[in-house]
């Protein structure tokens, strides 16, 4: 944790003890009504404040992505997995279960690897993400991926980018001093086209290459 | 530099795609006004909707669209069927409720969290019917389905009357499919009568044809993309009711719509192996000569469509018998309609079939190899035709040979490793060989590289890399010369990606267009036209004042074929540890053998084959989907209670390939791999378990608690 205080609006206080919705529909009512009276009273009556609430619930978010600051606007409830792949269309982090139960999602956060839809988006305020586009060194891709083509270390290539986060934070974390312990610290990464086998070849193929 | 040649050992041409991010899956393209659609699940089994209040959720924020059956236009092709065996499900197209999860609306809004709240927002209000969902209660409701008939040679159960026989019962759960990729279709119009897609699917063409049917539209104003697919397993092989539904949204909302399931609904839309109870009965004399085998299947369907698939059909030609019968039925239940999953039906009747046979070697304390070459099928005896090429007997040896089969103990629970038991087994499969009409177009450019474009589909095999080094092969020019596109309808026609038919189809199309082009550069540059030397491609087009040259091949199965029976056989062998205790299994090590033909691309094939073992070995071990009956829901529908293998689960495991070509099937010899590469595993696994234990499992998954 970095131990800042998360950048949310400041009336959140308040929030936290109760009404949410309530609150901002009657706060951006009032501010709608002050701004374009006519046409707020008419959505009122059609129920849109639940609407306009809707845009007032947003979240300041700032997050670095691979090298790039982003300052952004988020729903609390949207995942870093979906922030990735919906809003900054880095769709290279897959999504196979939503669940926490699969690692397709594996990104690296402050350089642990987390599966990413099990993260809120907001909880990362400040933090640095590392995503499978950030990997390569410009056109140069990093030792693992090389090593996944060279041991054809997937079929489909659905599972491919958590199984490469997951990897490159095995090897860092100390978890790849023996093909078992590699099989067990990839077990977060499921893989249905079945491809194990190269994977751990792969790994190892990286650990003893001396670099990750 | 170098050119590859068949048989080579090529990393996919895919592969940095794949390893960057880069590739885009179905699910990825940024479209503007994408909008997300989240399918509502029915919670009852059986019965009709009578409301949908939907006035919550249109209120919530970011909400587009509420589709119902109340409120959908109609899709023009949705006719009622003259039999309901054969309906099919049609979203949104009446209020009938077939199955729990089926779907009762489409909620669309803004973004994805929206849509997804809003789901929970939408309020159905049913009359309940009884409905059946417990397999076992109903199998006695089997019904025999249309356009099947049962089949006999000589006289049926026969092995009741041999000196040794056995007679057991096989079960095997529903199992899923479960692709890493959810199912996901991203639809939009660009008129009233054309329309794209961004979608999952195993065959571009036939999406094309559902979707223009559906709609009744011009197939060529229907583009299908399906570039990159997430695994698929046969759950892409049709197009399913929701990808229907994400058309019509998209139609009635004039929005491109993305409609995706999640992995809960993945196990009931979109397919799966379905539950089946075999009875395998086998008799032999007792030199271990088999006098008769008969082989009686039910497997689950949908009470809203018949689902069938050939899990009998092994028995009838697999070993020799002078007297073979197959019985095949099905059980409608409110479930969701099974599809074909790798190694479709024939895994599930290897599995049956192989155990039995394992069975009956221990009766006779025979090898459990020896009796498989005592009965060994010279000649296809269901259709009475030679085979185009059989190599078992070759599997049998190098598996014996690599598992070290010499160390196995014919006396179960004999072997020991510390506190470890040992066993080993074998298990067999065969899978058709096909070939059926495909075409590839292929284009020299003025720099002497070469682009090849058919409607194929690759949804993890590596077909792309196997097109390559065909084209390398012929044109003899390298890899990286060579692009090969696919996944894209208006390409040319192409068959769907299933039965392992891809390279022995499509290959063939892109063998014959390379063969046709170096006939066109050989004569345009004064040369014979089956010379084989190099000549600079480049060069002859400048030469001739070309552009570009392309030409489009069709290619089809040689009539030559129909003398043969076609297939593909594999021998799997299996070492496993068994802890006594508690009755924890571990794989230690398998060996999969294949006489599959001419291997093309071997670094994929290996690969291919290694994924079906692990395929296999989760439906050996750990794969079972589970109803709860009260409610008629599976109560496992996700990764953390539905387990498939894990890395932890997995050996080392060996791929052998006996590489001869055949001379029949197609020019280049290839019978294909996909489904071979499963079927015999959970045999081989549960054998293993038999020959360390003495315990004789039936039932799949082989979980510890059976062991003890
Ligand atoms: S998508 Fe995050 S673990 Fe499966
Ligand atoms: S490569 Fe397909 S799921 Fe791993």
């Amino acid at each position: 944790m970095s131990g800042k205080k998360p950048c949310i609006p400041a009336e959140s206080e308040d929030l936290l003890h109760g009404n949410r919705r309530d609150f901002l529909k009657k706060t951006s009512f009032l501010t709608a009504m002050a701004l374009t009276p006519g046409t707020v009273v008419k959505a009122a009556e059609e129920q849109w404040d639940e609407k306009i609430a809707g845009v007032f619930e947003k979240v300041s978010l700032h997050i670095d992505v691979n090298g790039v600051k982003h300052t952004l606007s988020v729903e609390p409830r949207v995942t870093l997995l979906d922030l990735l792949r919906e809003q900054l269309k880095l769709t290279g982090t897959k999504k196979g279960c939503d669940r926490g139960q699969c690692g397709a999602c594996t990104v690296h956060v402050n350089g642990v690897r987390v599966n990413s839809c099990l993260s809120l988006a907001v909880t990362n305020e400040g933090k640095k993400i590392t995503t499978i586009e950030g990997l390569a060194n410009g056109n140069e891709l990093h030792p693992m991926q090389e090593a996944f083509i060279e041991h054809d270390g997937f079929q489909c290539g659905y599972c491919t980018s958590g199984q490469i986060m997951s990897a490159v934070a095995c090897i860092n974390e100390g978890h790849a001093g023996s093909e078992a312990e590699i099989r067990e610290y990839m077990s977060g990464n499921i893989c249905r086209c079945g491809a194990y086998p190269n994977i751990v070849n792969a790994i190892q193929a990286v650990k003893q290459g001396g670099q990750s | 530099m170098k050119k590859e040649t068949i048989g080579d050992s090529l990393s996919r041409v895919d592969g940095r795609l794949k390893v960057t991010g880069g590739a885009k899956y179905s699910g990825e393209y940024d479209l503007p006004g994408l909008t997300y659609g989240v399918l509502v699940p029915a919670t009852i089994a059986s019965g009709t909707i009578t409301a949908i209040d939907s006035k919550a959720a249109l209120r919530a924020p970011g909400v587009v669209a509420v589709i119902t059956p109340f409120n959908a236009i109609k899709v023009p092709g949705y006719q009622p069927e003259a039999s309901t065996r054969v309906k099919g499900l049609k979203l949104f197209n009446d209020n009938q409720v077939y199955f729990n999860g089926q779907p009762i609306a489409l909620v669309v809004a803004d973004t994805f969290e929206r849509a997804t709240n809003a789901v929970s927002l939408v309020k159905a209000t049913y009359q309940a019917q009884p409905f059946e969902t417990n397999f076992n209660k109903n199998i006695d409701k089997g019904v025999s389905p249309q356009n099947n008939k049962d089949y006999l040679r000589g006289e049926a159960y026969a092995y009741k009357n041999a000196p040794i026989k056995i007679e057991q019962e096989y079960t095997l759960p529903s199992e899923m499919h479960n692709p890493m990729e959810l199912h996901v279709t991203t639809a939009f119009w660009t008129g009233d009568d054309n329309v794209t897609l961004y979608t999952k699917s195993q065959g571009v063409i036939s999406s094309q044809r559902a979707i223009a049917n559906a709609f009744q539209l011009d197939p060529k104003n229907v583009q299908i993309n399906s570039r990159f697919v997430g695994g698929a397993f046969g759950s892409s092989l049709r197009t399913w009711p929701h990808e229907v539904a994400a058309v019509q949204a998209a139609k009635m909302l004039n929005r491109p719509v993305k409609l995706t399931l999640t992995r809960e609904q993945m196990f009931t839309l979109v397919g799966y192996r379905p539950h089946t109870v075999q009875k395998v009965g086998i008799g032999a004399t007792a030199d271990g000569k088999i006098v008769g085998i008969s082989h009686e299947s039910h497997s689950q369907t949908a009470v809203y469509e018949e689902f069938t698939e050939r899990s009998v059909n092994v028995s009838r030609f697999l070993y020799s018998s002078p007297n073979v019968n197959t019985v095949y039925k099905v059980v409608p239940l409110n479930v969701g309609v099974p599809a074909p999953m790798r190694g479709p039906g024939e895994a599930t009747g290897s599995f049956a079939l192989e155990s039995a046979l394992d069975e009956l070697s221990y009766a006779l304390n025979m090898d459990p190899i020896e009796l498989r070459l005592k009965n060994y099928a010279d000649v296809d005896e269901e259709k009475n035709l030679p085979w185009s090429s059989k190599y078992l007997k070759e599997c049998y040896q190098k598996g014996a040979d690599s598992i070290g089969w010499s160390n196995r103990k014919a006396k179960p629970g004999t072997n020991n490793d510390g506190e470890w038991l040992v066993g080993y087994g074998i298990g067999c499969g065969a899978f058709g060989a096909y070939r059926s009409r495909s075409l590839a177009k292929i284009k020299l450019m003025p720099n002497g590289t070469v682009n090849i474009q058919s409607a194929t589909s690759d949804i993890g095999p590596g077909t792309g890399t196997s097109m390559v080094l065909i084209a390398a092969d012929i044109l003899k020019i390298p890899a990286e010369k060579i692009v090969f596109e696919l996944g894209d309808s208006s390409f040319p026609v192409a068959p769907t990606q299933g039965g392992s038919a891809t390279v022995s189809s499509v290959g063939s199309a892109v063998h014959d267009a390379c063969v046709a082009l170096r006939q066109k550069l050989n004569s345009l540059a004064g040369k014979p036209e089956n010379n084989t030397d190099d000549i600079d491609y480049a060069k002859v087009l400048t030469q001739n004042n070309l552009p570009f040259l392309e030409i489009t091949q069709e290619s089809n199965a040689n009539e030559e074929a129909k003398k043969y029976s076609m297939y593909s056989f594999s021998a799997h062998f299996a070492k496993v540890h068994v802890h006594p205790l508690t009755g924890v299994v571990k794989v230690k090590n398998v060996v999969a053998v294949v006489d599959a033909g001419k291997i093309v691309s071997y670094k994929t094939a290996r690969s291919q084959m290694i994924g079906g073992a692990v395929g296999g070995i989760g439906m050996a071990m750990t794969e079972e989907a589970v109803f709860d009956d009260r409610f008629g829901r599976y109560v496992n529908g996700n990764f953390a209670d539905y387990h498939v293998p894990v890395n932890a689960d997995i050996p080392q495991i060996e791929a052998i390939f006996i590489n001869k070509p055949d001379p029949i099937i197609n020019p280049i010899g290839t019978k294909g791999i996909g489904e071979i590469s499963l079927i015999g595993v959970a045999a081989a696994v549960a054998n293993a378990v038999y020959n360390a234990t003495g315990k004789r499992i039936r039932e799949l998954p082989i979980t510890p608690d059976k062991l003890i």
